[in-house]
């Protein structure tokens, strides 16, 4: 009904023009011979335009050829004289958005076969795991940014990872934002990293390990990403105080299921931050995560049955809440020489609902799930481009449901073992785009213990990213 | 009753505003105390990075998306000198008035005419800067320029004012304008005398003064100097003589001072900006000190 109306009024509100143009035969050559003057007049216009333009180019090459003579042939710039007007750029590129792209490979070790990786107690997905051994190129991003217009801002990031020989390209983030909505709210939407904890909103190549603490692998299989809307705002105050709600797909691990109509899931967090001084700065955070999750497969590594993998499914109520703290120190806030920087998280997890394992016949329990897993790591950048840092990584799992044995079965009693990790990392950076890092960890996720060693380097090229705090 | 508490805390903090009108977020040291001179009561500055810090290297931290998200006017250098932190500063604070295109969103660097536009853009060639060099503050005929520019912005912004500023910023030319002159009368002995610098922090002092740049401490710009690489320059010194090795203060001293002890010339630590060394605690100290250092080092 509404779209006839309006396609009525369109037509009536155009038909005018027609009619009249239609109806005067004269005006209309009117209009073409002053359309045809305008182009001439505009012709003439550019061509004067040009001629000057090449005139001007032929000066400053001349100047600039003076000038080079004069100075000795040792410098690579050309200081512009004139300067007063910007450089020229093509049109068709000119709004071309930044591009950067971050390239990471590594060489790995360990002792125990990564394929027979697993937390006991805890069901993997989603990227878990350390890895695979030897050298490896899993993750490259690439990441595009511009602003879309004067209110919004979008960002694409891609990584294009190798899967068992087969190349895949992840779509991490796709978002859009608002930048001049005012009052301190912000809305963004899309897929991107959600606003719990801490480190998950940090791209991996920002990261101070090769690998994510144990607590993100368990919990998130790495990083929570999902598809929805996020509204944060900040609070006018010397204080730092931003609160944000996140409304979620649930399409994505922990998650699972695209519960609800694809609206399955939600975030709620805090974070408060300042200075102490000049040379310190610390941020406190808050946040809370919940999801209905249906059928949310373990990953591949979880559990092994007769050789080949049963799939153990969860559906239930999920809900995450943590802790986030961290602590800088930068002489007199000039961190290019020395600096340090200590992080910590704690994570809580509580689920109720239904485990089952895929076999002939499906095996079933109900299940209570009580795990938590923390981490806490300082970074010291001793000299310029030098940092060591040191990582303390726990688990705990308290899960009980009806049926002990279906649950051993899955993978998620952890038979009274708490994972736990240490870790120590050197790297160098030649510059603030280039790094390179050994890591060794002493991995006790397993009973068995396993001696871990990354050599890693991680590159930046292309637009200079600006990181967040 | 704890909840009320909070709450009361919260209004409060709320309500607890500053009393000036134009709330000021200056990048640099050096544009605060500009604004500040321009401002007088009118503004509030707050100062994003100290003197002894990289400006190149400013974390986004928590307290800087918390004072952006208040400012009304933000005054940097631009030139992409801050492009490793004010980017992400702009989209945490969440404030309208001071994005880029808006009349909250001000850039020295627009107002000057750049040196040193990279012909060749390549990280192989250091830390470089696409629009030009970015240390526009060391030739006080740019904080001219830029002051000009500043209190017209001001005028913009606070509008029923406008004539305040006006008169402020003819005040603050004509103290400068003496003072520049005072400035290259003292600085006639420093005409062609070739220094080293640490960074190429000083293209516009040169350029004012008449120094002659004959090498740099860092091989590329933001890269730190290898033994070497200090080595070598140590030689060309030998050919190609200068009177004194420059930095700024934020600047790590070590390779200086030790091109100092070998070549037998002064090291020189310039202030760089406001609030560089004790001296220098406005724009004016800040040249005073800075020519009274370079014709201390010829003496």
């Amino acid at each position: 009904m509404k779209t006839s109306t309006l396609a009525v009024s369109m037509t009536l509100a155009l038909l005018p023009t027609f009619a009249s143009a239609a109806a005067n035969p004269d005006e209309l050559a009117a209009i073409r011979q002053q359309i045809q003057s305008l182009q001439s007049d505009y012709e003439r216009r550019i061509q004067a335009l040009e001629t000057r333009l090449a005139q001007a180019e032929a000066e400053t090459q001349a100047a600039k050829q003076a000038a080079s003579e004069a100075q000795s042939a040792a410098s690579t710039t050309a200081t512009s004289s004139a300067a007063a007007a910007p450089p020229p750029r093509s049109a068709a590129n000119a709004f071309n958005p930044a591009i950067s792209l971050i390239l990471d490979g590594k060489l790995t070790q360990f002792s125990n076969d990564p394929e027979e990786y697993a937390l006991p107690g805890f069901q993997l997905g989603g990227e878990a795991g350390p890895g695979d051994e030897g050298f490896s190129v899993q993750h490259s991003e690439l990441m595009i940014s511009a602003n879309a217009d004067d209110m919004f801002f979008g960002q694409l990031t891609a990584a294009i990872a190798s899967h068992e020989g087969a190349t895949e390209i992840e779509l991490e983030e796709a978002y859009i934002e608002t930048a001049a909505l005012g009052n301190g709210l912000n809305l963004r939407g899309g897929r991107f990293y959600s606003g719990i904890g801490y480190l998950n909103q940090q791209h991996t190549h920002a990261w101070d390990f090769a690998d994510a603490p144990l607590v993100y692998r368990a919990l998130f299989g790495d990083q929570l990403n999902d598809d929805g809307v996020q509204l944060s705002w900040l609070a006018p105050t010397d204080l730092y105080f931003n609160v944000g709600a996140e409304w979620l797909r649930g399409g994505d691990w922990p998650a699972a299921g695209d519960a609800h109509d694809g609206t399955g899931a939600g975030t709620l967090f805090a974070k408060l931050g300042g200075d102490v001084g000049v040379s310190n700065s610390w941020q406190l955070g808050a946040s809370h995560w919940r999801a209905d999750v249906v059928d949310r497969a373990g990953g591949g590594h979880a559990h092994e049955h007769g050789g080949e993998a049963a799939e153990v499914s969860f559906t239930g109520d999920s809900q995450i809440s943590a802790l986030d703290f961290v602590w800088k120190w930068a002489p007199g806030g000039n961190a290019t020489r020395t600096n340090f920087k200590f992080q910590a998280e704690y994570f809580l997890r509580d689920e109720e609902g239904l485990i089952s394992i895929a076999e002939d016949p499906i095996e079933e329990t109900s299940y209570d799930g009580e795990q938590d897993g923390w981490y806490a790591q300082a970074i010291y950048q001793f000299m310029p481009r030098w940092r060591a840092g040191l990582r303390y990584d726990r688990l705990t799992a308290d899960n009980s449901g009806s049926d002990a044995d279906v649950l051993a079965e899955a993978g998620l009693d952890a038979a009274g073992h708490d994972p736990n990790r240490y870790g120590l990392m050197f790297d160098y950076s030649r510059s603030e785009f280039s790094r390179i890092r050994v890591q060794y960890n002493r991995d006790e996720s397993q009973t068995d213990a396993d001696d871990q060693w990354y050599l890693q380097y991680v590159m930046s090229l292309g637009a200079h990213g600006s990181h967040q705090y | 009753m704890k909840m009320q508490k909070i709450l009361m805390m919260f209004t409060l903090l709320l309500i607890v505003r500053s009393a000036a009108a134009v709330d000021v977020f200056a990048c640099e040291p050096e544009w605060a105390a500009l604004a500040q001179e321009l401002g007088g009561d009118r503004v509030e500055v707050f100062t994003a990075s100290a003197a002894l810090q990289d400006p190149h290297r400013i974390e986004a931290r928590p307290t800087l998306i918390a004072k952006l998200r208040q400012a009304d006017l933000l005054v940097c250098t631009g030139a992409d000198l801050e492009t490793g932190w004010l980017p992400m500063l702009l989209r945490k604070a969440s404030n309208d008035r001071v994005q880029p295109g808006k009349p909250g969103h001000f850039l020295a660097a627009q107002h000057v005419p750049l040196k040193e536009i990279p012909a060749r853009l390549d990280r192989a060639e250091g830390d470089v800067h696409a629009f030009g060099n970015p240390h526009i503050q060391t030739d006080p005929r740019n904080i001219a320029k830029v002051a000009q520019a500043l209190a017209q912005r001001l005028a913009q912004i606070d509008a029923s004012q406008s004539a305040f500023y006006a008169e402020r910023h003819q005040a603050f030319a004509a103290r400068w304008q003496a003072a520049m002159q005072r400035w290259e009368q003292q600085a006639a002995p420093l005409r062609s005398v070739p220094v080293v610098v640490q960074h190429k922090s000083w293209v516009y002092l040169q350029d004012w003064l008449g120094l002659v740049e004959v090498a740099t401490l860092e091989p590329k710009p933001g890269i730190p100097p290898s033994s070497g690489y200090l080595a070598e320059v140590l030689t060309q010194l030998h050919q190609q003589p200068a009177r004194m090795v420059i930095r700024a203060a934020y600047q790590d001293g070590r390779s200086s001072e030790w091109l100092s002890k070998q070549a037998g010339i002064p090291a020189v630590e310039l202030p760089f900006t406001v609030g560089g060394n004790d001296n220098a605690q406005d724009l004016f100290a800040l040249f005073d000190d800075t020519l009274a250092q370079l014709l201390g080092a010829i003496k």
